[in-house]
C-alpha cells in the first residue's frame, strides 16, 4: 500500500471520547517533538455518538472511522492490520480515554527499540506507582495473571493492560488474528503460545479522564466468564495447532 | 367417533404440512430463503408428511422404543430438531460477525484511502 512516513505506528481505539481524545493526540505530537520520535498517530473512530469523529478530524493525526461499532477488539486489529500493510516496524496501543499518559510513551518504545521483545507491556503493578484500579478489578486481574502462569508458564503483572508495543512478528500475527471482546488477556496467551517474548515496563497510569468504562457492575461477571472461555479456547486451539510449545523465557523486568 | 377425528387431524397436517413446503419453496424462488438453509425445513416437512399418512408410525417407533406415550416422542425429536438448527444458526451467525468485522476494516481503509487522495489532489 502506501509508503509509511514513521517506523511507528500508534493506535487509539475511541469510542465517545470527544472529551478526552483532542488532549491524548496533542500530548502524543508534543512528545513527539520532544523526544524527536518517529510517530504516526492513527485514531480508529469506532462508530462514535458523539463529536469524536468531528475533532479527530481536526487533529494531527491519522485516522480510520469504521462503518459499524467492531467493539476494542475488532477497533485495534483494523489499527493492527493498517499498520503491518503499511510496513510499520511498530505499532502501540493507547487507550482514548487518557489512561495512559504520553508521557510514558518513549519510556515503552526504548524498550521495544532495544528488540529484545517481541511484544512491550505498560504495567501500572510493577512500581505500584500511579493509578492502581480497585480492589475488585486488581482481584479479576490477579485471576488472569495466575490463568496465564498456569496455561503460558509466563507471569504478566497486569495482562489487562491496554498499553503495549508490537512488533512486526506481532503484527502479522495479529493481523491474522485479534479477539474480538476485551482482547488483552486473551492475547497475552495468544502471544505465549506463538513463543512471542512478552516483557512487562513499569508506566504509571491515570484515572480515566472521559468516557465510560466498558467494564461495570453486572458487566464484570460477563467479562470474567468470556475473558475465561476466550482464554481456554484460544489456548486449546493454538496447543493443537502448534503441538507442544517450548518453554518461553521469563523476560520480567 | 374415534376414527373420525385423527382422520380430521390427518387431512389437516397432510395439508399444513403440504402449504408449509410451498411457503419454503416460494421463499426459495424469491430469493429470501438460500437453498442451504431450506434442506433442513425440507427434511422436518418431509417426516411430518410420512407420519400424516402413516397414523399408525409414531405409535409402533415408540412402542419399539419403550415410549409410554407416543407424542412425548414427537416432542422429543422436534426438540432436538431444533436444537440442532440453532446451534447451525449461530455457526452461521458467527461466520458472518466475523466477515462483517473484515469488511468494516477494508471500508475504513478505503475511506482513509479516499480522503487521503482528495487532500492530495486539492493540495
Amino acid at each position: 500500500m502506501t509508503k509509511p512516513r514513521a517506523d511507528i505506528l500508534v493506535v487509539i481505539p475511541c469510542y465517545n471520547e470527544e472529551s478526552s481524545i483532542q488532549n491524548l493526540v496533542n500530548d502524543i505530537q508534543s512528545v513527539k517533538k520532544q523526544h524527536n520520535l518517529p510517530i504516526d498517530i492513527l485514531v480508529v473512530n469506532d462508530c462514535s455518538k458523539d463529536n469524536t469523529l468531528e475533532i479527530v478530524k481536526s487533529l494531527d493525526c491519522l485516522y480510520l472511522d469504521l462503518p459499524v461499532n467492531l467493539g476494542i477488539g475488532g477497533g485495534m486489529q483494523s489499527g493492527y492490520k493498517y499498520a503491518y500493510r503499511n510496513g510499520y516496524k511498530f505499532a502501540v496501543q493507547m487507550d482514548g480515554d487518557g489512561q495512559h499518559p504520553a508521557v510514558e510513551l518513549p519510556k515503552l518504545l526504548q524498550e521495544a527499540l532495544r528488540n529484545d521483545a517481541d511484544i512491550v507491556i505498560g504495567s501500572r503493578f510493577l512500581e505500584g506507582k500511579g493509578f492502581q484500579s480497585s480492589f475488585v478489578r486488581r482481584l479479576g486481574i490477579n485471576y488472569f495473571k495466575w490463568l496465564n502462569r498456569i496455561l503460558i508458564g509466563k507471569t504478566i503483572h497486569d495482562s489487562t493492560s491496554g498499553f503495549r508495543v508490537f512488533n512486526r512478528k506481532t503484527l502479522e500475527i495479529v493481523n491474522q488474528y485479534y479477539p474480538d471482546e476485551y482482547p488483552e488477556p486473551e492475547a497475552i496467551v495468544l502471544f505465549g503460545l506463538n513463543n512471542l517474548k512478552m516483557k512487562e515496563v513499569p508506566v504509571e497510569m491515570c484515572e480515566r479522564q472521559g468516557g465510560v468504562s466498558s467494564i461495570h457492575s453486572f458487566r464484570a461477571v460477563y467479562y470474567m466468564f468470556k475473558v475465561t472461555l476466550g482464554i481456554i479456547f484460544v489456548y486449546i486451539r493454538l496447543k493443537g495447532k502448534y503441538g507442544k510449545c517450548s518453554p518461553i523465557q521469563n523476560s520480567d523486568t | 367417533m374415534e376414527n373420525v377425528v385423527p382422520f380430521k387431524i390427518q387431512i389437516l397436517s397432510i395439508i399444513g404440512t403440504l402449504v408449509f413446503m410451498y411457503f419454503i419453496i416460494r421463499q426459495i424462488i424469491r430469493g429470501k430463503l438460500r437453498e442451504e438453509y431450506s434442506i433442513v425445513w425440507f427434511a422436518c416437512t418431509i417426516i411430518f408428511l410420512i407420519f400424516s399418512f402413516w397414523r399408525k408410525g409414531l405409535e409402533q417407533i415408540s412402542a419399539a422404543l419403550g415410549v409410554f406415550y407416543p407424542p412425548s416422542l414427537l416432542f422429543l425429536i422436534a426438540i432436538g430438531a431444533i436444537f440442532i438448527f440453532l446451534v447451525h444458526l449461530s455457526i452461521v451467525n458467527s461466520k458472518l460477525q466475523s466477515q462483517i468485522k473484515d469488511l468494516s476494516h477494508e471500508v475504513a481503509f478505503l475511506k482513509a484511502n479516499k480522503t487521503k487522495t482528495t487532500l492530495e489532489q486539492s493540495s
